[in-house]
């Protein structure tokens, strides 16, 4: 009964995000009217100039003559098809050069939330437990800098200090192409090419989440449920690690949902700092070839990224929280 | 405001470090021809002059006062920064202020959309925006302004709210009041203290936005700024690190304080709901 309910409520979800899909569509179309020429100028201009009848005669074929809402639906008609318009800077469909760069920035992302939820609970479990100490007074600060820190700039201290003084991690890239590694050694590699990027992009979200984690525990340890352990006679560390600890999670695990396209946008700076081969990479290249088509279609797909994600997160939360009953029979 | 509240605010150790560096950052930027009379974008002497050798931090690859690129940047950096957020709070406040008071088909509408600007990945929507209305000055505040305003949308939507249903409101509303005057004149004042609070907050995410947008070289051209100064630094990384250090240094700490501040003017305000 209970996964039915969970497949029904992961099906509202996504009927639920529809609009949100259509609306970076329509979002998108607006922009492209917005940006200077259109397909057929742009055409014109990669095949080193045309007379003004042929651009015409582009415009009619790409339906670009056609009244603002016709192209709207054709837009939409195309996106439907997963058709995200060809990329001629680069010679390739936009969809296949952003599937080629996908799964870099994926798996940035994951290694990144992985560190900064998981380092964010630890620390911030640490914060609380010995509140107004030392530790929590270091751990906060340490917090509150790391808060206010750009991530492109620790990026490349980062590189300063850890690749180019003690040269311990490369400077950048995903692998040693030239190196040829293959199974458990190019993993190693990858995972070498891995720590600083992730440690970049991870430093904002672990402050985030200490400190939220630590503001958590702190209010959880007031509610009635924790003073009825301290009644029974349970030590303050027992109750805090017991009970406290997975009802402070769950903040957490909403603001992580939140935060992923903030993350993606990260992800952009930090590519471009690491040389990492990603989305964020590949749309720093497309800004600068003024290829706003793979540049539109970089934030179709990150905006879709975001919906498939915070519904994971959604399911994650119902699974983590028995209180919370999917399928609305509260 | 009593003066508990100005003992309450300055009597806290860090907002009085956030607001000594923040008064020294604001006139610098104020005085900056003054106090930096070299042009930022000129040739004024060798390339790659190590800091406190006859420039204070040195000189860039072409030659550039890395002192002056400091406070000229600090003119642009706070300026786009504090513009896009006021702009911000007032698009937000004015959306939020409708959802509030009006509730209802209207409140979930407006509520839709602010969702909406949550969910799209904000860094990359600004990138577009800018990339599509070519860079300049304006189109850096439209679009840090029309990634930031969601959060102060929800803010005042909630004040707004539990305000509305308040006697005080109720009466205004039974006198016949216009709405945009009990808006103003009655609701406004009393949910401005969040209000002053999250836009404090947001100017500093501001100022990583706008760097961040400088940095990958999507900044206002001709204008100076601490996020171009790391983009162009960055190649020479290995031999001349001041020319990423100082101005990152810059940014944290401006941020840091700001912060802080913020914090500070929370707890000043809202007593009782301290931030931990």
């Amino acid at each position: 009964m209970r996964g039915m309910r969970l497949v029904r409520f992961i099906l509202t979800r996504l009927l639920q995000a529809i609009p949100v899909v259509l609306g970076v569509v329509v979002l998108n179309f607006l922009l492209l009217q917005l940006a200077p020429g259109d397909a057929a100028t742009v055409l014109a201009g990669e095949a080193g100039g045309a007379p003004p009848e042929y651009v015409e005669q582009l415009r009619a074929r790409f339906g670009l003559d056609k009244p603002v809402l016709v192209q709207l639906g054709l837009y939409l008609k195309n996106i439907v098809l997963l058709d995200l318009g060809f990329s001629f800077r680069n010679n390739a469909p936009v969809l296949e050069l952003i599937l080629g760069r996908l799964w870099p920035t994926l798996l940035l992302m994951g290694a990144t939330l992985v560190i900064s939820v998981g380092g964010g609970v630890i620390l911030g479990v640490v914060a609380a437990l010995g509140v107004r100490t030392w530790r929590d007074h270091l751990i906060s600060i340490a917090a509150v800098i790391a808060y206010a820190t750009p991530l492109f700039w620790i990026g490349l201290m980062l590189i300063l200090v850890f690749s180019i003084r003690l040269n311990w991690f490369p400077t950048s890239g995903m692998e040693d192409v030239v190196a040829f590694h293959e199974g458990w050694a190019r993993v190693v590699d990858i995972a070498h090419h891995l720590v600083l990027p992730t440690i970049t992009l991870s430093l904002f979200y672990l402050a985030l989440y200490t400190r939220l984690m630590r503001a958590t525990v702190l209010e959880q340890r007031g509610a009635e449920y924790a003073t009825t352990a301290r009644a029974k006679g349970l030590t303050e560390r027992a109750i805090t690690l017991r009970h406290v600890l997975r009802n402070a999670l769950l903040p957490v695990v909403t603001m992580a949902g939140v935060q992923v396209g903030a993350l993606l946008g990260g992800s952009v700076v930090v590519e471009t700092v690491f040389a990492w081969p990603g989305l964020g990479q590949l749309a720093y290249q497309s800004l600068f070839a003024r290829d706003f088509n793979l540049l539109l279609g970089i934030f179709f797909l990150s905006a879709c990224l975001v919906v498939i994600v915070n519904i994971i997160v959604d399911v994650i939360y119902v699974l983590l929280d028995p209180r919370i009953r999917v399928g609305g029979q509260s | 405001m009593s003066t508990s509240f100005w003992t309450r605010f300055l009597g806290n150790p860090r907002v009085l470090l956030g607001s000594i560096w923040l008064v020294l950052v604001v006139i610098g930027a104020l005085a900056a021809p003054l106090i930096a009379p070299l042009d930022p974008f000129a040739i004024s002497g060798r390339p790659f002059v190590r800091p406190l050798d006859g420039f204070v931090f040195g000189t860039d690859s072409l030659g550039r006062s890395v002192w002056s690129g400091l406070v000229h940047g600090a003119r642009t950096t706070l300026l786009i920064a504090v513009i896009a957020t006021l702009a911000a709070v007032a698009f937000g406040g004015l959306l939020g202020a409708l959802s509030g008071f009006y509730a209802g088909r209207v409140d979930n509408l407006l509520m839709r959309l602010t969702e909406f600007f949550q969910t799209i990945p904000s860094f990359i929507f600004a990138i577009l925006l800018v990339a599509v209305l070519s860079p300049s000055t304006t189109s850096v505040v439209v679009a840090i302004a029309t990634v930031s305003w969601p959060p102060i949308a929800r803010i005042v939507r909630a004040e707004v709210m539990s305000l509305r249903s308040r006697e005080f409101i109720q009466a205004a509303i039974t006198l016949g009041e216009r709405d945009g005057v009990i808006l103003f004149r009655q609701i406004l004042p009393n949910a401005l203290s969040p209000l002053i609070v999250t836009g404090s907050l947001l100017v500093a995410t501001a100022i990583l936005t706008e760097s961040a947008l400088s940095f990958l070289g999507l900044g206002a051209p001709n204008f100076m700024s601490w996020g171009f100064m790391i983009g162009a630094g960055r190649s020479f990384l290995r031999d001349s690190w001041w020319l990423v250090a100082i101005p990152g240094i810059a940014i944290l700490l401006t941020v840091l304080s700001i912060n802080l501040v913020g914090e500070g003017l929370n707890d000043a305000l809202n007593p009782r709901l301290r931030t931990l």
